[in-house]
């Protein structure tokens, strides 16, 4: 069990402290979707689950890819692959500012010493169809989260509102524990017997991903599954909602959104690799918007969906 | 009469949106009140992060009471017809007043409306205001459906009467009740409390850790921030955009000064200075010595028990993060000039598409190029030295520096092509080929930039035009109108002689969308003069001299299908030179001269229009001036003929000034002339021969400017 006071040690100490804290104030603690995606945002957890009127808490890690801003590990802040941590509640509760300055004491950054700021960020994802109003949190003049009010997703008005939190946790870690570069970040306990740093972990995958992305990736067959994915998606959707085996309807709204995540970290790959124009980069993220509100559409004729019973 | 205080509390208000806002608040509300009956003495507005404020003082107690007389139906009309009408007028019969009238005895109705007390006008303006407030973009939160800027948290609105009591206007939006209370700073005040009125309320708000009028704010932070660079032997950089901004994120202002490490004190001032301003909110300070950015300002949001000791070694921890970042660009883009020059930098501009339509940012170079060599000896350039500029000017959007920091494009190619060996005014072409920006942006004055300037410009006019990517209504995606509008100021401003016309028809074959392009320019030359204070008919009428062509060629040329008027002499599409000429013509009208001259050519004018009309001649057979019979008309022939030969000789030179003083030369004979001679005399050769020598004003002034487009 993590310590709740006093300064965090390690990476893990202030995840576990994240969790602990929303956990605590009521959120679901779910786990990592098992797909590749670019944000926390992408769970389904966060995009279907802001849709419709049901109400919902969830928070999670999310491991996230961003394939251009691989540089082989030597970056002091820039990695290819890294966690967000998310928090969505639904509808936002009048206190969120509150929780969230809750949350940053849990982890050890005390307000009484540090100048805490909410500055305009407007949100916006074109690949989901998704905007929202917000800010981005500054502590001492560091960007440590995104706070947003969604407003859209997939097309549709959000209806309640959603407040979502987005911790980039590494940046925010070695904030924290007042490290330099994040290779050098404890993972662990640094007293552990044994005792990793983020380095230990990660240092050789950013090198081999980073490799990868940038110039090994086969863009054919990369092309290939973007064009599957997105068939498959439609094909998905395109089944009538009555099952024949059970006889239930079933709308397979999750199984389809999985399919446009796919083509969404295709697109992403495709993009580091370089052979994307720019004209074309507003198409295929249009082609991905397309799936997203396909999805979107879906889901809300869903229980979950909040689909009138 | 009592005062009224509201107040809006939300989350964070985005800091370019609060002074507009406050604004907005108070123009609305006092709107609505005025509308509603009420009247007010004074009315301030107020914006921080987190509140809307607004004070109005004087406020009258209720609206006046309104009297209504309506006229009915006659007494012994159908009882239907009564009854409509006591219900429309909302009065029982026996209020009903009997009046005899020609027509018989008529029923009056006086129908009262009585006046409303202030606290209802208030609650229902103040509702209305706040549902249909005109923010820039709002947003809904939770499970309601109202909207603002951020989620509204409390409305605080009450009326002090003369006692000084407080009076909650009791109203509600959206479950959010009005009250007497409100809450200070965030972190360092926080719980609620409540007020009785303004003074109570700002002098609240401060010992709360709130200064509520952005420009006491704005006003401390330079105060403090511009005493502690002085302390330390610095100045701050003045920048009243970035202090503005900065105003707007902090409810209780703290000036810290930081240091910048002494590793990235080398970087170029540009790059520190944007660095620090766009994404951290820095303020520069500077060494008055060297001009060297030395430190910085940050300003937080808090006092805290160790002087802002953690605020500020964040801050610089963030900033050196940034700077590293830009420290390993600039190594970088340094080492890549020096090995492959800046041409091999700007390699990779073959690769990036500028427009599908219009090939690489590389073919564009390389049209630049050519232009700028063709141009270079109308500006006064070296042919050799506008290409090489040319050639290079857009290889900085291929640094690492550029690629992170899209606004130092042009600076950095600057400092490139001086690290690069570039030398005679490239390194400036480099940077101020993108100027003019706009209406105020400061214009080029070297010579190679002028050119490269000029060259990039057109390109880019001639380009889109070609494709017909024209911009239409308020789309400008391309920012042609911001390119036309610098080739005019540059043109105009440098005194460049170019010949646009062929310019532009050696780049677009089609003729009507060389005359269209020609004509979108000319139109730029008109904003440029009437923002010099050049009226619109002193422009028509430079237009219309030699430099006729641009509107009305384009419509000969439809019309007549006749596309040799492109062949027209260069001087038609000369815009420099319609420019001379209209503020020529715009500083004579101003002179008593000038205005004298202007009625007499224009009573000259309309005389020998009449005349010619009338017997369907024109006069322009040539005066004789023997037939001159008064002392006066002699006299103006001769002012006439001196007249004509300086005009001539000053179009020739194109000092204009001098046609101008060469007709004002004229004002005084044709005075005399109208004075004592009448034209249309009785004798048929006088009549004709003065209508001839009118026929010859008319001809020479219409050389200086078409005088007739005038108006008063």
């Amino acid at each position: 069990m993590a310590e709740t006071t006093g300064k965090p040690r390690s990476f893990q100490e202030i995840i576990l402290r994240l969790q602990s804290y929303w956990a605590d104030k009521g959120c679901a603690i779910m786990q990592p979707y098992d797909m590749e995606v670019g944000a926390g945002t992408f769970h389904p957890a966060t995009t279907l689950r802001s849709l419709g009127s049901k109400p919902w808490a969830a928070a999670y890690v999310q491991p996230s890819r961003r394939p251009t801003d691989g540089r082989y590990g030597e970056n002091p802040n820039r990695l290819q692959h890294y966690y967000q941590y998310q928090v969505l509640i639904k509808p936002s509760p009048p206190d969120l500012q509150d929780l969230y300055l809750g949350s940053l004491k849990a982890i050890g950054i005390d307000a009484e010493l540090h100048d805490i700021r909410f500055v305009e960020d407007d949100w916006e994802s074109p690949t989901l169809g998704a905007w929202g109003l917000g800010w981005e949190v500054w502590c001492d003049g560091m960007e440590v989260s995104q706070f947003t009010y969604f407003q859209q997703v997939g097309g549709h008005d959000c209806a309640p509102v959603s407040g979502e939190l987005t911790y980039g946790l590494e940046r925010l870690a070695m904030y924290v524990l007042g490290i330099d570069h994040v290779m050098d970040m404890p993972f662990n306990d640094p007293d552990a017997p044994i005792a990793l740093k983020y380095g230990d972990v990660f240092r050789q995958t950013e090198q081999e991903y980073s490799r990868f992305n940038f110039d090994v990736a086969d863009t054919d067959v990369l092309l290939r599954h973007f064009e599957e994915a997105e068939a498959e998606c439609d094909a998905i959707l395109g089944q009538p909602a009555d099952d024949p085996k059970t006889g239930h309807s079933i709308v397979m709204a999750h199984p389809a959104y999985d399919q446009c995540i796919k083509a969404s970290h295709i697109f992403n790959l495709l993009d580091a690799r370089g052979v994307i124009s720019v004209t074309e980069r507003q198409a295929y993220i249009g082609r991905v918007r397309a799936l997203a509100k396909k999805c979107a559409d879906a889901f809300v004729t869903t229980d979950a969906g909040g689909r009138a019973a | 009469m009592p005062d009224l205080l509201i107040e809006l509390f939300s989350e964070e208000i985005p800091a370019r949106m609060q002074a507009r806002a406050a604004d907005d608040l108070r123009k609305r509300v006092t709107d609505g009140l005025v509308e509603a009956g009420l009247t007010y003495a004074g009315a301030a507005g107020f914006a921080t992060p987190r509140r809307l404020a607004l004070a109005i003082e004087g406020l009258t107690g209720e609206s006046p009471s309104l009297r209504e007389e309506r006229k009915g139906p006659r007494v012994d009309a159908p009882e239907k017809a009564i009854d409509g009408f006591l219900r429309g007028a909302g009065v029982s019969r026996d209020a009903l007043e009997v009046r005899d009238e020609k027509k018989g005895q008529v029923y009056y109705a006086t129908i009262t409306k009585p006046g409303r007390p202030a606290p209802e006008i208030v609650a229902e303006v103040l509702e209305q205001v706040i549902r249909t407030f005109p923010w820039p973009k709002s947003m809904r939160w939770g499970a309601g459906s109202l909207r603002w800027v951020r989620p509204l948290h409390s409305i605080l609105c009450i009326l002090t009467d003369e006692a000084g009591e407080a009076h909650v206007v009791p109203m509600e939006v959206d479950g959010i009740r009005a009250g007497d209370t409100t809450e200070g700073h965030r972190f360092m005040a926080p719980g609620r409390f409540s007020v009785t009125g303004f003074e109570d309320y700002a002098a609240k708000l401060k010992r709360a850790h709130v200064i509520l009028d952005a420009g006491e704010r704005a006003a401390h932070i330079w105060h403090e921030a511009s005493n502690q660079a002085f302390a330390a032997g610095l100045e701050l950089v003045e920048d009243n955009g970035l202090l503005a901004e900065v105003a707007g994120l902090v409810e209780w202002p703290v000036v810290l000064l930081g240091q910048i490490d002494a590793e990235f004190l080398d970087l170029p001032p540009e790059v520190l200075q944007t660095s620090m301003k766009e994404h951290q909110k820095f303020f520069s300070v500077r060494n008055p010595k060297t001009g060297r950015i030395e430190r910085f300002v940050t300003v937080a949001n808090r006092e805290t028990a160790d002087h802002g000791a953690t605020i500020l070694a964040g801050n610089q921890k963030v900033l050196s993060a940034r700077l590293s970042d830009a420290k390993f660009f600039w190594e970088n883009d340094l080492r890549t000039v020096r090995d492959k020059g800046l041409e091999g930098m700007g390699a990779g501009l073959a690769q990036v598409t500028f427009h599908n339509k219009l090939g690489s940012q590389a073919d564009r170079v390389a049209r630049i190029e050519a232009l700028a060599r063709e141009i270079a000896p109308m500006v006064g350039a070296k042919p050799d030295l506008a290409a090489e500029a040319a050639r290079v000017c857009k290889a900085d959007l291929q640094s690492e520096m550029v690629g992170e920091f899209p606004e130092l494009q042009g600076l950095m190619g600057r400092y490139y092509a001086q690290a690069a060996g570039h030398d005679d005014g490239v390194p400036e072409a480099c940077e101020e080929h993108y100027s003019p920006l706009g209406p105020s942006d400061e214009v080029p004055s070297r010579l190679v930039s002028v050119t490269v300037a000029l060259a990039d410009k057109i390109d880019t006019l001639t380009g889109f035009w070609a494709i017909d990517e024209k911009p239409t209504g308020s789309k400008d995606p391309y920012a042609l109108r911001r390119a036309a509008l610098g080739v005019i100021r540059l043109v105009v401003e440098n005194e460049v002689r170019i010949n646009l016309h062929k310019v532009i028809q050696d780049r677009i074959a089609a003729p009507h969308v060389v005359h269209d392009l020609l004509q979108f320019l000319s139109r730029r030359l008109e904003q440029v003069l009437r923002a010099d204070g050049v009226r619109y008919d002193v422009i028509e009428a430079c237009f219309n001299t030699r430099g006729k062509v641009l509107k009305d060629a384009q419509k000969e040329a439809l019309e007549l299908d006749a596309p040799d008027i492109l062949d027209r002499p260069f001087g038609e599409y000369d815009l420099f030179l319609v420019a001379e000429r209209a503020k020529a013509l715009s500083s004579f009208l101003k002179t008593e001269e000038g205005e004298n001259l202007l009625q007499g050519f224009k009573r000259a004018n309309n005389i020998l229009t009449q005349a010619e009309e009338k017997d369907g001649v024109e006069y322009s057979f040539g005066a004789d001036p023997k037939f001159a019979e008064d002392p006066t008309e002699t006299a103006l022939f001769d002012a006439l003929q001196a007249a004509e030969a300086k005009i001539a000789t000053a179009n020739e030179t194109e000092d204009f000034t001098a046609a101008m003083a060469a007709m004002a030369s004229l004002r005084a004979p044709l005075d005399d002339f109208f004075e004592a001679v009448q034209i249309n005399s009785e004798s048929q050769v006088l009549r004709r021969n003065r209508l001839n020598l009118l026929f010859t004003i008319r001809k020479i002034c219409l050389q200086a400017a078409d005088l007739t487009r005038l108006e008063g």
